[in-house]
């Protein structure tokens, strides 16, 4: 068969799906990371950090999944370190999660510089579902990809029933929301804000381990090019909400397949116009968002960025 | 009738200190099962700190506390929860994003992993009905009035179990009609056996509602009484206490003519009510006009709006017969008026800039020190030096940030710069809170000194004692207006203490 319209958008927009997995469970992490009332502004590092040991350990093992946790597990440990800062010690925020954002690129392009232009043997692969992946259409774009996008899925769902419907979540929001009177309800807030901040620093480790172990399984020093930064704005985009953070993800993710589709069909834009795309269309997201959360009295946790200590006369 | 076993609660010889403070001084407290207990006191009489050590957020460093017979201890609010201990803050303990029910369920141990709604929800209505309120179980908080706000907060501590409630000044932000209803609410919790700890200062409310009272002072207990078997005019006494401490010695002075005048002032707080509600006051040179009253009634306003900090809605404010009425902070100080304010390290001080710096905030912008867009900082020093030398100011180190002075080094800069400045009107906003007896003096003294130099001052001071020892006559404010005008030499202080609790001489 001829390559039709109809067969490229498929494959355009199953392109989305994974570039937008890649900007989801960051997103999703940072979603309950700001819920808990911690903001961390390290994704882009924490994001490197992940891609960078999630080829590492794909490399020495083999074993692409392996590598994909080992970059979860190196980026929770870097947020921990952010989770300390701001938690325990009470620190600025917004420097710590920029210093970790600098840390990550600085550490991985040190170690990294041994492994650029190195490929992986064994990347992830993709994995029909049986049945699904017959559906015409959806199919081919929704479940015709791998395990991490299927897992994104999962999450997705997961996190949006724990936040709304569980004790759990309602502990979570009330931590973020006001501190003071979830630790009068016997709530643990320290706590609460090292697991979700690490949880979420490990998030962001598997969005950038999903780039080295799969879409593009080799080194580069800054491989994930701002993704990051982007994954920090869609959190607003998703108004802390993790089905709003699928919905952003896959938008962003389709801007750049299709940007990258016009590339490569030669137009006569300019190709670092077309670069440009995902991070002008962040402004817009960031405009459009501030003004519904301003309207529509939901949004940001109240104490997001403010460290709590019990007070004493 | 005291039967040991309807004792609910005991409280022990409870001793809580804080930096430089004893805040609760072997206090004895006792609660019977079915009662409503109210606990009496000016500000900082311990009230609130005793019932924080009931609620696990304090330790006390000293006493014991039992519950039905049973010593306990409780290190935390959720202790205190476990032993049915729930209480209502003043400042409302809930999420203001979270609907009721979540409200409700947050840190409950009693509930599962995944909440279901539709039963919580019916036993909170459950609640509401055995009380005769309402109350929508999935409104969010911040849609609810602060009235249904406190009902949730009740439904919390009822949900939890709670046996003893402990509400800490729960009228203070609500209506009348509010209140009405919220005594109509603890009357029947009452009935059913559970006991309350009502805290407030307002007098006719704890007569009508409460069974006995204790009055704290100072930290210290002053008696519990039957409400049956006492008068509110020996209540306000209580509270108060009878004896005046001394009167500082003055000068007989003639008085001066009207520097201050306050017409019908109107302003909103922070929290956009109405502050100062038609407030009128007149201050004369070379008198200490103290302004008494519970804080929160709009004294905190009053002075802002004199000093140019607050804007007026309607109503004038006069300075030696000129209109200052929402002049700029400049303008006034150009106009004489001064302000020693109550929080010194924020609005009076720069707490990062030095003593010379801070000493020079008046002066930069004229000769000598002002030498076109430049400073002169030997000017500036000089400048400086003169006011430590005077004033006798310990600095350590006339570089250093302002902030590593004491308290009451602290003050006497900030008073230093002010007085310098020969002003017309000061303002004094609780000159003397936390700082120690020989600053304390020197700040009186100087305020008297003031007076007798024809200055009109306005003392605003929670602490009626020394309002008494220095003013010559004493404004008492309640809701945001003035409610009456005694003269300190002969005063009445049951009087003062009806109209602090808004008893008598309040205007519908």
């Amino acid at each position: 068969m001829n390559p039709t319209f109809g067969t490229i958008l498929i494959k355009v927009l199953a392109g989305a799906i994974q570039s937008g997995t890649i900007l989801l469970l960051p997103t999703l992490g940072e979603v309950l990371t700001e819920r808990s009332g911690v903001l961390n502004l390290g994704l882009e590092g924490l994001m490197l950090i992940g891609a960078f040991f999630g080829f590492l350990g794909a490399i020495k093992t083999g074993n692409p999944y392996i590598g994909l946790l080992l970059g979860m597990v190196a980026a929770g440990a870097a947020a921990a370190i952010h989770a300390f800062i701001c938690v325990t010690l009470r620190g600025n925020q917004t420097v710590t999660g920029l210093a970790l954002t600098i840390f990550g690129a600085g550490l991985t392009s040190f170690y990294g510089d041994h492994w650029v232009s190195q490929r992986l043997t064994t990347a992830i692969k993709p994995m029909a579902i049986p049945g699904l992946s017959q559906i015409p259409v959806v199919g081919p774009i929704l479940f015709s990809q791998d395990l991490i996008v299927y897992a994104g899925y999962i999450l997705v769902a997961l996190f949006w029933f724990l936040l709304f419907k569980t004790k759990v979540g309602v502990n979570l929001r009330a931590v973020g929301e006001n501190a003071k009177a979830a630790d009068a309800m016997g709530i643990n807030v320290a706590g609460t804000r090292y697991f979700w901040t690490i949880l979420g620093g490990a998030l962001a480790g598997a969005g950038g381990a999903y780039i080295t172990c799969c879409i593009h399984p080799y080194w580069l020093n800054g491989i994930t090019s701002g993704k990051g930064w982007i994954a920090v704005a869609l959190v607003v985009f998703a108004m802390w909400n993790p089905f709003n953070a699928l919905v952003g993800g896959f938008l962003f993710g389709s801007i750049e397949a299709m940007q990258l589709q016009l590339q490569a069909g030669g137009t006569y834009i300019n190709s670092a116009l077309l670069s440009m795309l995902p991070y002008v269309t962040t402004f817009a997201v960031i405009i459009v968002a501030t003004l519904i959360v301003r309207v529509r009295h939901v949004g940001t946790p109240k104490e997001l960025g403010i460290p709590y200590a019990r007070e004493e006369k | 009738m005291e039967g040991q076993e309807q004792l609910m609660l005991v409280m022990g010889n409870i001793t809580k200190r804080f930096p430089g403070i004893v805040a609760n001084d072997h206090v004895n407290f006792e609660l019977r099962k079915g009662e409503i207990h109210t606990l009496l006191g000016e500000n900082g009489a311990g009230k609130s700190t005793l019932m924080n050590v009931l609620d696990g957020i304090y330790y006390p460093d000293e006493g014991e506390i039992a519950i039905e017979g049973k010593r306990v201890n409780l290190r935390s609010p959720l202790d205190s929860m476990k032993h049915s201990i729930g209480m209502i803050h003043q400042n409302f303990m809930l999420v203001a994003s979270l609907s009721v029910i979540e409200n409700v369920v947050l840190g409950l141990e009693s509930q599962g992993f995944y909440i279901d709604k539709k039963s919580v929800a019916h036993q909170i209505e459950a609640i509401a009905k055995k009380y005769n309120f309402r109350v929508d179980p999935y409104a969010k908080i911040w849609q609810l009035s602060v009235g249904e706000q406190q009902r949730v907060e009740i439904i919390k501590t009822l949900f939890k179990g709670a046996r003893i409630l402990i509400l800490d000044e729960p009228t203070a932000v609500l209506t009348p009609q509010e209140s009405e209803e919220l005594f109509g609410i603890l009357r029947e919790m009452k009935s059913e056996g559970k006991s309350i700890i009502f805290i407030s200062h307002k007098l006719n409310e704890v007569m009508s509602v409460s069974d006995r009272i204790t009055v704290l002072r100072k930290g210290r207990l002053v008696g519990t009484v039957d409400t049956a078997s006492i008068t509110e005019r020996e209540l306000a006494k209580m509270m108060i206490g009878r004896d005046i401490l001394f009167r500082l010695e003055r000068k007989d002075i003639e008085q001066g003519r009207e520097v201050l005048t306050v017409e019908d002032a109107q302003a909103y707080n922070d929290r956009g009510t109405m502050a100062l509600n038609k407030l009128s006051i007149t201050v004369h040179g070379g008198e200490i006009m103290g302004v008494a009253g519970v804080a929160g009634n709009g004294q905190v306003e009053l002075a802002e709006c004199i000093t140019g900090l607050r804007h007026l809605v309607s109503g004038h404010i006069t300075v030696e017969g000129i209109d200052v009425t929402n002049a700029t902070p400049c303008t006034l100080a150009s106009a004489g008026v001064n302000y020693i304010p109550a929080d010194r390290l924020g609005v009076g001080l720069v707490p990062n800039l030095s003593t010379v710096e801070n000493a020079m905030l008046r002066k930069y912008r004229q000769q000598p020190m002002c030498r076109g867009a430049f400073i002169d900082y030997g000017a500036a020093c000089t400048y400086a030096d003169g006011l430590i030398e005077k004033f006798d100011i310990a600095v350590p180190l006339k570089n250093a940030p302002v902030k590593v002075l004491s308290g009451g080094n602290m003050q006497k800069l900030l008073l230093a710069r002010e007085i310098e400045e020969n002003p017309r009107l000061l303002i004094a906003e609780h000159p003397t809170r936390g700082l120690d007896v020989g600053a304390t003096e020197f700040v009186r003294k100087t305020l008297l000194e003031q007076r007798d130099h024809g200055v009109a001052v306005l003392l605003i001071s929670e602490d009626l004692d020394e309002i008494l020892m220095v003013a010559d006559r004493v404004a008492v404010m309640y809701e945001g207006r003035i409610v009456g005008i005694v003269d300190a030499h002969h005063v009445d202080i049951a009087q003062i203490g009806l109209m602090m609790a808004g008893a008598v001489g309040v205007k519908a």
